[in-house]
């Protein structure tokens, strides 16, 4: 349940849709069509994605303690199985759905 | 024109049809768990429509009413919209009153499949572009609606499902890899933000990682840049134009992102 009031719910989710879209639209208003993009805003362009999916991985293990409860194996099995599936198939769905069933099993009937 | 470049998207979208509805589904799961109808659901994936922030959203939405943390919060964790969007400057040019749409709808797997794309010979650029980006955003909402559904009719045990969201991660990770002219940009993200976790604390560390990484790429530009001198900057009309291959058709490495290679050999 939550303790926000329903037009408070939909306070949140309007400041969440607006913030969103900011991140996105961003970089079409500070570089207008037309206008020369900076080469150093460019090459941020080319290679920041490689390095945020590295950062959003990490992200997902946050909360992961490796001195108690589990210590992650759940976590390192489940993403071994996602990342030796998906080089192996390729394929979107057997990864990710694949790897979630993995790790819902070994969270709640192993661990 | 525009029914052949809806034929043409179509197969082009299927591998995030698979992704987003079971994505969708244990979103819309998690959320009729906490209590929501719905109703709420469809809302979240229509206004919002960003994958990994839905699932935080749903924390947000069941914690106090906080509006200044609930916007910073998503601006950090989608600041990497920023660099879709720079990296989509080109491309997006002449989609004239498709544009603002493009914009809006420009997630983590719309942005890979744009990158990765070749818009078949004959097929307007335009609408092909804008029907995937529609049909992935439709994949996304009955996704989440299916899930809310389902969760407020059948309860069942979804302790876990939220691996989704990390599983989605690690395959674009290992689909960036694998198109990837150099891993460095890859290694620092996960290095730099492993460091600043171990540092800072799972509070805390999302914003030092950022401006760690920014730094570090910024110091590393002279060797990461492309060697002959030309810009990196992925352009999408050059990649679209390059051997890339769809992702539609299960094998293909480089749909996960541009790679520079397409951006340069134009």
């Amino acid at each position: 349940m939550t303790p926000q009031t329903t037009l408070q719910l939909i306070l949140t989710i309007a400041i969440i849709a607006f913030a969103t879209l900011l991140t996105r639209a961003l970089p079409f208003f500070l570089f207008p069509v037309g206008k020369e993009t900076p080469a150093v805003v460019r090459y941020l362009g080319s290679v920041l994605p490689f390095a945020v999916i590295g950062m959003l991985v990490i992200y997902c293990f946050k909360n992961i303690s490796i001195f108690s409860g589990s210590r992650g194996l759940p976590e390192l099995i489940a993403s071994a199985f996602v990342i030796l599936v998906h080089k192996w198939k390729h394929n979107l769905l057997l990864s990710i759905a694949g790897g979630t069933v993995v790790y819902m099993v070994l969270v709640q009937a192993v661990f | 024109m525009k029914k052949k470049a809806l034929r043409a998207a179509l197969p082009c979208t299927l591998p995030v049809l698979m992704g987003y509805i079971f994505l969708g589904i244990a979103f819309g799961v998690l959320l009729a768990e906490k209590g929501f109808s719905p109703l709420w659901a469809f809302f979240m994936s229509v206004f919002i429509y960003a994958g990994s922030m839905q699932f935080v959203a749903i924390s947000l939405l069941t914690a106090a009413f906080s509006p200044l943390s609930t916007f910073l919060m998503t601006i950090m964790v989608n600041a990497r919209h920023l660099f879709y969007g720079l990296s989509m400057l080109t491309p997006f040019e002449k989609m004239g009153k498709l544009k603002p749409y493009m914009v809006f709808s420009l997630t983590d797997e719309t942005y890979s499949l744009l990158c990765g794309i070749k818009v078949p010979e004959g097929v307007d650029k335009k609408w092909f572009f804008f029907f995937i980006s529609l049909f992935d955003q439709l994949y996304w909402i009955a996704g989440s609606c299916i899930g809310a559904m389902a969760g407020n009719l059948i309860p069942f045990d979804s302790t876990g499902i939220d691996f989704a969201m990390t599983a989605l991660f690690l395959v674009i990770f290992v689909e960036q890899w694998e198109s990837a002219s150099t891993h460095l940009p890859a290694l620092l993200g996960i290095g730099i933000t492993l460091v600043c976790l171990l540092v800072f604390g799972a509070d805390n560390f999302l914003l030092f990682s950022m401006a760690g990484i920014l730094a570090a790429l910024l110091l590393l530009k002279k060797q990461l840049a492309a060697p002959d001198g030309s810009d990196t900057a992925p352009d999408n009309s050059g990649s679209a134009a390059g051997d890339v291959t769809s992702m539609a058709h299960g094998s293909s490495p480089e749909a996960a992102v541009s790679d520079k290679k397409g951006g340069t050999d134009r």
